[in-house]
């Protein structure tokens, strides 16, 4: 289910990237340009999609045009799955 | 007499055919190119340089990104006789008003007569500029004239001399934009000198791999001016890429059979804990022989941290390395780890951060490991100083001051700050630390700078920034560094007292503080804290007090 994929997403942005556990993240809102994530932070979300959901994202895709959105980058997990 | 034309026309007459540089980017072949190559690129841009008017000794800003035309670009520049200065290219992230600001910026102070970069930026740069500014012309990298064989007997770099500048280095932010350190021949030649002898350089033997930005000093001076002075050859990665695939640094240490590397603290944890095994297929780090942490605060056990994860891999623990560097002195000021393990010193906490002395661990109390930055290079001097710039005894923690013959010229058109930078003749260069007999330990800072992953960030530039944000209000926001241990660098964090209790309201201004932060200047944010009324600390002349402030963050809110 997309919703979950999306929860966990949010979750995990929150605790681990912006360390905002009570944090609520708008799947609409734009991560990558505007700043929320930084381009340290790109590869462990990755990293996490890779372990979480099993679905590879190449290094070439880590940019705002690929996924910018919890909603984008869910649509692509679930696309990929 | 050398300059660096001189020494490039040697390379261009002796060896043309050997290849001074390869060029790696993602989802392209990788890109070799000769002296012959270099040397004719760059004679093009000379030429363009010379018909358009620019004259020797005037600053050409390049605004380029990791690729040929910014190779050829910046020693067409050289082989005129012009002074090359990198600014960093836009990126996505950034608000091109912030960037046309701080170009403005850079360009009332470092007046320089011209600018290169592509066509699809002349837009940006021209709404930069204003009719008044010294800028006389753009050059777009598709409108240079083509590579030719370079004529040295007409170009007007061979006329430099030694003490004329060569190349001028920013640091990045709009503070760092307004202070050029002017290096000149000199003092860049004798720095390659003797770094080149410390590091025990072989042009047979040695492969330097780097995926360094240009526009700083690690990455213009040791991984590009450096090899292709002394015909080291160089493998060069974008940091683009390799912050998104880090395992590339490896691969190509790999491919290449890459011997030195220069690499800030924090890029020992990333390597470490983001590469994973199927990208290290194959991988044989067993020829390098230096990897030399410089540029921000080392930690032993992030040198431990990238051992550990790559031992099996060919890498040899005394290939670990330290330097302690500064553009102002060219580039390397000590270096350790090269004829053995670094040193590495066990020192008593307390008496380190409350009596400022490095004494031997006590029995039953905390002590810390610290790494010695190594020894001073040859034609350096340092010395640890009091308040007063009186010399203190080894072991007692002051402010490193050094005096060498690769200092500075100056900060560019800012005799105001260079003045204040010396004392007797001493740079002071504002880090803490101590000595031990020829060993140097940095353990700090002076100035409320925070380096976050070998870059440079100046607090008062993030806090303007915040202020833009309508419920943020002068004096009631600060910015400071904290270690992060894992990372290996510091977070910058960012405290600002507001009124509203409401949480959807205090979620949405922090996010707007984050975002007016990175869109104004690439720093992301690691903490945004908002606080009520009163919380921050004040000077008595009303200032905010960052360290003050920081340490009850620390003792309050971690």
């Amino acid at each position: 289910m997309k919703v979950d994929i999306e929860i966990k997403l949010a979750k995990y942005i929150a605790i681990d990237v912006l360390k905002q556990p009570n944090r609520m993240i708008d799947p609409q809102a734009a991560l990558i340009s505007s700043g929320l994530i930084d381009s340290f932070s790109l590869i462990d979300l990755a990293l996490y999609v890779e372990d979480e959901f099993g679905v590879h994202i190449d290094d070439s895709e880590l940019n705002a045009s690929t996924f910018d959105t919890i909603d984008q980058l869910s649509d692509l997990i679930q696309n990929r799955s | 007499m050398q300059t660096f034309s001189h020494i490039l026309k040697h390379h261009y007459e002796v060896d043309p055919d050997r290849v001074c540089l390869y060029l790696l980017q993602t989802n392209q072949p990788d890109y070799p190119i000769t002296y012959r190559s270099l040397l004719r690129g760059a004679a093009g841009y000379a030429k363009t340089f010379k018909n358009a008017g620019i004259m020797p000794g005037e600053v050409l800003v390049l605004i380029l990104q990791h690729g040929i035309d910014l190779f050829f670009a910046y020693f067409g520049a050289i082989l005129h006789g012009a002074i090359p200065s990198i600014m960093p290219y836009l990126t996505e992230k950034l608000l091109p008003e912030r960037y046309r600001a701080d170009l403005a910026s850079l360009i009332s102070i470092t007046r320089p007569s011209g600018i290169v970069t592509y066509k699809e930026f002349e837009e940006e740069v021209r709404s930069a500029l204003l009719p008044e500014d010294s800028v006389r012309n753009l050059f777009l990298s598709g409108e240079i004239d083509l590579p030719c064989d370079p004529d040295f007997e007409s170009l007007c770099g061979m006329k430099r001399t030694q003490d004329n500048i060569v190349l001028l280095q920013h640091s990045s932010g709009t503070t760092g934009l307004q202070k050029g350190v002017a290096l000149s021949h000199q003092a860049v030649l004798n720095q390659l000198d003797t770094y080149g002898k410390v590091l025990g350089l072989n042009e047979e033997q040695d492969v330097i791999v780097s995926w360094l930005p240009l526009y700083h000093d690690m990455g213009l001076i040791a991984c590009f001016i450096l090899p292709i002075l002394l015909k080291i050859p160089l493998v060069l990665l974008s940091p683009f890429d390799w912050i998104r695939a880090p395992y590339r640094l490896l691969q190509a240490v790999s491919t290449y059979k890459g011997t030195l590397s220069w690499l800030p603290n924090f890029a020992y944890n990333f390597c470490a804990l983001k590469i994973r095994d199927r990208n290290l297929e194959g991988v044989d780090l067993s020829t390098w022989r230096a990897i030399i942490n410089c540029s921000e605060p080392m930690y032993l056990k992030s040198h431990m941290v990238f051992f550990e994860r790559f031992k099996d891999f060919g890498l040899k623990y005394e290939a670990l390395a330290t330097c302690y560097a500064m553009a102002e002195n060219v580039f390397a000021v000590t270096q350790g780890g090269i004829d053995g393990p670094v040193i590495v010193d066990e020192i008593d906490r307390e008496s380190l951060q409350l009596e400022k002395v490095a004494r031997e661990p006590m029995v039953g109390k905390a002590s810390i490991k610290l790494l010695s930055a190594g020894a001073p290079i040859q034609g350096v001097q340092v010395k640890i100083v009091d308040d007063d710039g009186n010399k203190l005894p080894d072991r007692k923690i002051g402010e490193i001051a050094l005096y060498s013959n690769c200092m500075l010229s100056g900060y560019y058109n800012r005799p105001d700050i260079t003045q204040k930078a010396f004392i007797n003749g001493w740079y002071k260069t504002g880090d803490y630390g101590y000595a031990v007999q020829d060993q140097i330990f940095v353990t700090g800072r002076k100035k409320d700078l925070i380096i976050v992953g070998g870059k440079n960030v100046y607090p008062q530039d993030i806090e303007q920034l915040a202020m833009e944000v309508p419920d943020v209000h002068p004096g009631r926001v600060v910015v400071f560094g904290v270690i992060n241990k894992e990372l290996g660098t510091e977070d910058v964090v960012l405290i600002a007292e507001i009124r509203t209790e409401d949480t959807a309201e205090r979620d949405r201004i922090s996010d707007l503080i984050r975002q007016t932060v990175t869109r104004g200047s690439a720093i992301a944010l690691r903490q945004v804290v908002l606080v009520g009324e009163k919380w921050l600390i004040k000077t008595s002349s009303g200032k905010i007090a960052r360290q003050a402030n920081r340490d009850k963050f620390l003792n309050e809110l971690c």
